[in-house]
C-alpha cells in the first residue's frame, strides 16, 4: 500500500507511456501465483486499440497502462467506449487492430475463458448471473471444482462461503437461488465470481451503480485489500467522488479515444477531468429551486397507510403538482417496492393511492397510467427495455397509441418525438432507429427516463433515474426534471445518492426498513443527517434466510 | 492517436484547449448521418427480417432447381410449371392461414398446439346437419365463431388462468378433437352446400379462390403486425412482458386477443379445408400444429417471442408444400418427405442461432489467419 501515497503517481513521469511503450514491460513471464507480482510493474498495456461495430467506431485508438497494485480508473461520457474496452480485455470482443500487452507479451483473448485463465476477471456493467442457479454455482460458473468429471459441490460451497466472508457478506447462503437475492446481493455474487479466479487484474464496470452508500464503503475496503496483494484493479464509475477516494490514476476516454492517460486521481482538478471527458465545461450543480412556496394547490398524489408486509408498512405521502419529492433510503429499505405499489405494479395489502382526488384501483398499472402516472423502473434491462427494438419504439412504448390514428401507428411522428427526447437528453448515437441493445448502459438509461417525458404525464415516479448516467447528461437530466416540475408535473424520486435527493427534491422522505422515519423540506436536512437516519438498519437482511 | 496526453502532473489546465481540439459539430452530425444511412439499408428496422427472408427465397430456388434436375421432362413444359405453382400455393393455403395466427401467438411469447384440433372442431361443427340447414352463411359464421370461441378459451386459460401456453393448448388439442368426435359421432360429415364446396374449386383469373384467401389473410396479418398498435403491442408483450406491463400495456388482455386471433384463423382454415374435402371429420387437419409451428420458426420468428415476420412464415409454408410437391412429382413416399422436413427444421433453427453476422465474422477471421 505504500505505492498508493506517491510512488505510482510520480513514477510515470520518469517513463512516459506514449514514447517508451516497451520501456516498462517485464522481461520474463512470471509464475502463476499473484504473490510474485512486483508492485508498480506494468501488467497491462494497450496501444492504439481499435474496435468497430457496424456503423460505429466504439474504440478509436485507445492507450492504457495499468500497474500491479493500483486502482486505475476509466472516465468517459456515456458511449465513450469504456465497456467496449473492458470487453476487449476480457475476451468478449476482439480488437480490430492495435496491441494488447499482458504482462509483457502481446495477446488476443479469443474468448472470456482465455482471459480468465490469463488472470483477468471482470464484473460487467449489466449483471450476467444465471438467475436459476445457486450463489455457489454462479460464483464458480465455468470453472467448478471437479473430480472425475463430477462437480465437488461441498468444496464449491465451502470456497464460496469463504469468498463471501471475505466480501463481508457471510450471511448470503451459498446454496440460495440467485433469483431470490436483492440487487445488491447479486452484485456481491458477481464480485464473488471475480474473486473465485486467481486473478491478477480485476475489472469492475460501474460496480457502485447498484450499491447503497455503506455498500460502496465495503466495496472500497475489498478493493484496498486486493491492491495490497498486488492485484491491479480497473475501476469504472461516473461518480468523481469515488474515483478520488479509491483511484490511483485515471485514464480519460472520449469518443473511443484516450484524451488523457495516467492523471493522478486525487489531485487532478474536477474541471480538468470533465473538460477532457466532454470537451467543454459543465457546472455540476443542481438547478435552482423556484423561490418562495408555490400556490397551495390541491395535492396531486395522496398515498395513505400503504402497506405490503415484508416490504413496507403504513406509508403515507403527498405530492403536489410541480413538486419534487425525494425518497432516501438504502437498497432494501422498501423504496422501490413502494414506488411500484403506488404505480400499481404490485398490489397493496392495505392503504389507498389517490390521484387528483380519485382512488386508483389497487394492482392496476393501466389505471395508474390512465390517471397520468409514469414510472421509470429500477432495472432497465429486465423491467423497461425491448432490447432488440429500435430506440424510438422504446421511447414511445407507453405513448405509441396516442400517436396512432384508428389503430394505425404513425411511425414518422413517433420518430420525430423520440428525436426530440434524444436531443434533449444528449443520447448517443442520435439515430433513433438503432436497436437499443447497441447503446451503452448510460444511454439505455436515458431511453428509459425519456419514455415518460413524452405525452401528458402528470406524476413521474423515478427509480434511480441517473444510474450509470455521466456527469454531463446527469446535469441535463436534472434540468429536464426541474423544468417538468415547473410545468406542473409532480415528481417522486428514489435515489441511493443522498446528494442527488437533497439537491433535486423540494421535500425529502427518509425510509428505513419499510417505514418513513423522517419527512422534511430538503433545505432542513444535510447529507450526514440523512445518512445517520438511513444507516440504522443493515442491508442484507432481506437475503439472509 | 496523436492527441494522447500523458499527464502525470496535475498542472497546466491552460493547455487544455490545445489538447482537446474543439470538435466541429457539423462534421460530427454529417458523420453520424453517414453511419445512419449505411446502417439503414441492410440492418434498418425491417432489414434484418428482409435478409432472413432472402435466405428462405434461396432455399426455395434450390428446391425448384432440384425439381428441374430430377424431372426435366415436366419442367420443360411451361403450362405444367404454371399449374404446378398453383398446386403448390393451393396446398400451402390452409396451413398458411393457420400460420399467420400462429406467427402472432409466437411473437407474443406463446405457442398454440391446438390449431389442428380447432380446425377440425370448427369444420365438424359447420357441417352438422343442423348448421348446414342455415346455408353457406350460417356454416361460415359457425366455423368462425367456433374458432374464435375456442381461441378465447385458450386465451382465458393462459392469461387469466395463468396456465403455461404449452399445457393449456395441449389440453385444448385433446378436448377439441374429443368434442369434434362427439359431435360427428366419429363419422365423416359430407358438405352438401354447393357454395361452400365451390370455394375450393372456383378460379378467378386462372388463380384458385383459396390462394386469394391466403393472400388476403397474409396481407391483413402483415398490416396488423407492422402498421397497427395491435402489432406493436404484440412485439412488446413477447419481447419483454414486464417492460410492456410497466409501460401501461394490458399484457393479459393482449395475450387473450392473440389466442383469439389464432382461433379465428383456424375458423377460416376450417372452411377452406372443408370445401376442399367437401366434408369434415374429427381427424381432419391432423398435425397442422406441427406444420404451422415449423413454418413460423423457419420463417425466422423467435420461439422465445418478441421478433418475427409474417412474410417469413408464408415462405416457410411455401417451402414445405414445395417439398411435398417435389416428392409427389418424383413418386416418393411421405416417410422420406417427413425426414427431409425434419432436417430443414433443424437447419433453420441452426441458422437462427448462428446468425448471419457471426457467420460473416467467422469467415472474416478465417480469411485473416490464412493470409
Ligand atoms: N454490440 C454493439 N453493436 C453496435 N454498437 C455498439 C455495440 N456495443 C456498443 N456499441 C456502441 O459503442 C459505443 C461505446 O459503447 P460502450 O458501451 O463501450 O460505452 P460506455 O463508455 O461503457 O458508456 P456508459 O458509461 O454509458 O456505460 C457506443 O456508441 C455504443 O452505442
Ligand atoms: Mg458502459
Amino acid at each position: 500500500m505504500t505505492e498508493r501515497e506517491e510512488g505510482v503517481v510520480t513514477e510515470p513521469e520518469a517513463s512516459p507511456t506514449g514514447g517508451g511503450a516497451q520501456g516498462g514491460s517485464v522481461d520474463a513471464p512470471l509464475l502463476e501465483a499473484p504473490a510474485d507480482t512486483v508492485a508498480g510493474e506494468v501488467v497491462l498495456r494497450l496501444t492504439d486499440v481499435v474496435k468497430t461495430f457496424p456503423g460505429v467506431r466504439a474504440l478509436d485508438g485507445v492507450q492504457l497502462e495499468v500497474r500491479a497494485g493500483e486502482v486505475h480508473c476509466l472516465l468517459g461520457q456515456n458511449g465513450a467506449g469504456k465497456s467496449t474496452l473492458i470487453k476487449v480485455l476480457s475476451g468478449v470482443h476482439q480488437p480490430d487492430s492495435g496491441q494488447v500487452e499482458w504482462r509483457g507479451e502481446p495477446v488476443t483473448f479469443a474468448n472470456p475463458q482465455a482471459a480468465m485463465r490469463a488472470g483477468i476477471a471482470t464484473i460487467y456493467q449489466e449483471l450476467d448471473l444465471v438467475e436459476d442457479l445457486s450463489v455457489a454455482e454462479n460464483a464458480f460458473l465455468g470453472h467448478e471444482p471437479r473430480r472425475f468429471g463430477f462437480v465437488r459441490r461441498g468444496q464449491m460451497a465451502r470456497r464460496t462461503r469463504q469468498i463471501l466472508g471475505r466480501l463481508g457478506h457471510a450471511e448470503i447462503p451459498p446454496n440460495r437461488m440467485v433469483r431470490l437475492l436483492p440487487a445488491a446481493g447479486k452484485q456481491v455474487v458477481s464480485m464473488a465470481r471475480a474473486l473465485s479466479h486467481e486473478a491478477r487484474l480485476i475489472i469492475m464496470d460501474e460496480p457502485s451503480a447498484v450499491l447503497a452508500h455503506d455498500e460502496v464503503g465495503n466495496l472500497f475496503r475489498i478493493i484496498r485489500e486486493l491492491t495490497a496483494q498486488g492485484i491491479a484493479v480497473i475501476y469504472i464509475s461516473h461518480r468523481l467522488e469515488e474515483i478520488r477516494e479509491i483511484g490511483d490514476r485515471v485514464t480519460v476516454l472520449k469518443d473511443g479515444g484516450t484524451t488523457a492517460a495516467n492523471l493522478p486521481a486525487r489531485d487532478t482538478p474536477t474541471r480538468d477531468l470533465v473538460n477532457r471527458m466532454t470537451g467543454r465545461t459543465i457546472e455540476y450543480v443542481f438547478p435552482e429551486r423556484p423561490t418562495g412556496a408555490g400556490p397551495a394547490e390541491a395535492d396531486l398524489l395522496v398515498v395513505e397507510g400503504l402497506t405490503r408486509p415484508g416490504e413496507f408498512a403504513d406509508v403515507s405521502l403527498r405530492v403536489r403538482p410541480g413538486e419534487v419529492v425525494g425518497i432516501a433510503g438504502l437498497v432494501g429499505s422498501g423504496r422501490s417496492e413502494l414506488l411500484e405499489t403506488i404505480y400499481g405494479a404490485r398490489r397493496a395489502e392495505a392503504g389507498t393511492v389517490r390521484m387528483a382526488g380519485r382512488v386508483l384501483r389497487a394492482g392496476s398499472v393501466g389505471a395508474a397510467v390512465r390517471a397520468g402516472m409514469g414510472m421509470a423502473p429500477e432495472e432497465r434491462k429486465s423491467q423497461a427495455l425491448l432490447l432488440g427494438e429500435p430506440i424510438y419504439r422504446n421511447v414511445t412504448l407507453a405513448t405509441f397509441t396516442r400517436y396512432a390514428r384508428a389503430g394505425f401507428t404513425d411511425v414518422g411522428r413517433e420518430r420525430a418525438e423520440a428525436d426530440r427526447i434524444a436531443e434533449s437528453l444528449e443520447l448517443r448515437p442520435r439515430d433513433v432507429r438503432r436497436p437499443v441493445r447497441t447503446l451503452s448502459g448510460g444511454n439505455q438509461q436515458k431511453v428509459v427516463v425519456g419514455r415518460w417525458l413524452l405525452g401528458d404525464t402528470k406524476l413521474l415516479l423515478l427509480d434511480e433515474p441517473t444510474r450509470g448516467v455521466d456527469v454531463g447528461a446527469r446535469a441535463e437530466l436534472y434540468q429536464v426534471i426541474r423544468s417538468l416540475a415547473e410545468q406542473g408535473v409532480g415528481v417522486l424520486l428514489v435515489s441511493s445518492e443522498v446528494p442527488e435527493v437533497l439537491g433535486l427534491a423540494d421535500r425529502v422522505l427518509v425510509m428505513r426498513e419499510g417505514r418513513v422515519v423522517r419527512e422534511a423540506p430538503a433545505g432542513e436536512l444535510d447529507e450526514n443527517t440523512v445518512l445517520d437516519l438511513v444507516m440504522a438498519g443493515s442491508l442484507m437482511e432481506g437475503a439472509a434466510a | 492517436m496523436s492527441d494522447v496526453t500523458d499527464t502525470s502532473t496535475p498542472e497546466r489546465p491552460a493547455q487544455l484547449p490545445a489538447q482537446s481540439p474543439p470538435v466541429d459539430p457539423a462534421e460530427t452530425a454529417a458523420a453520424e448521418q453517414r453511419a445512419a444511412g449505411r446502417l439503414s439499408w441492410w440492418r434498418g428496422e425491417s432489414g434484418e427480417g428482409a435478409r432472413r427472408n432472402l435466405w428462405l427465397i434461396g432455399v426455395l430456388v434450390a428446391l425448384i432447381v432440384i425439381g428441374i434436375v430430377t424431372r426435366p421432362d415436366l419442367y420443360g413444359n411451361s403450362s405444367w410449371v404454371w399449374s404446378n405453382i398453383l398446386v403448390i400455393l393451393k396446398l400451402a393455403s390452409v396451413v398458411g392461414v393457420v400460420s399467420v395466427g400462429m406467427t402472432f401467438v409466437i411473437i407474443g411469447g406463446g405457442i398454440d398446439l391446438s390449431v389442428g384440433a380447432i380446425v377440425a372442431l370448427a369444420g365438424v361443427w359447420a357441417t352438422t346437419v343442423a348448421t348446414q340447414s342455415y346455408g353457406a352463411g350460417g356454416m361460415i359464421f359457425c366455423a368462425l365463431t367456433v374458432g374464435l370461441g375456442v381461441g378465447l378459451v385458450n386465451g382465458l386459460l393462459i392469461s387469466y388462468g395463468r396456465l403455461v401456453p404449452f399445457i393449456a393448448t395441449l389440453a385444448m388439442l385433446v378436448a377439441a378433437r374429443g368434442l369434434a368426435a362427439e359431435l360427428s359421432d366419429k363419422q365423416t360429415q359430407v358438405s352438401n352446400n354447393a357454395t361452400i364446396n365451390d370455394i375450393a374449386s372456383t378460379n378467378l383469373l386462372g388463380i384458385p379462390l383459396l390462394v386469394y384467401i391466403l393472400a388476403a389473410v397474409v396481407i391483413a396479418g402483415w398490416v396488423l403486425l407492422n402498421r397497427t398498435t395491435f402489432g406493436r403491442r404484440t412485439v412488446a408483450v413477447g419481447g419483454n412482458p414486464e417492460a410492456a406491463r410497466l409501460a401501461g400495456i394490458d399484457v393479459k388482455r393482449h395475450t387473450l386477443m392473440l389466442y383469439a386471433l389464432s382461433g379465428l384463423c383456424c375458423g377460416i382454415a376450417a372452411i377452406m379445408l372443408t370445401a376442399q374435402a367437401t366434408s369434415a371429420q374429427a381427424a381432419m387437419a391432423n398435425l397442422y400444429e406441427l406444420d404451422a409451428i415449423a413454418a413460423v420458426i423457419i420463417g425466422g420468428t423467435l420461439l422465445s417471442g418478441g421478433r418475427g415476420t409474417i412474410i417469413g412464415s408464408l415462405l416457410g409454408v411455401i417451402i414445405f408444400s414445395t417439398i411435398t410437391n417435389l416428392f409427389a412429382i418424383n413418386g416418393l413416399t411421405t416417410e422420406a418427405q417427413n425426414m427431409v422436413k425434419g432436417g430443414i427444421i433443424v437447419a433453420a433453427v441452426l441458422v437462427q442461432q448462428v446468425q448471419f453476422r457471426s457467420l460473416t465474422q467467422f469467415l472474416g477471421r478465417n480469411r485473416l489467419t490464412t493470409n
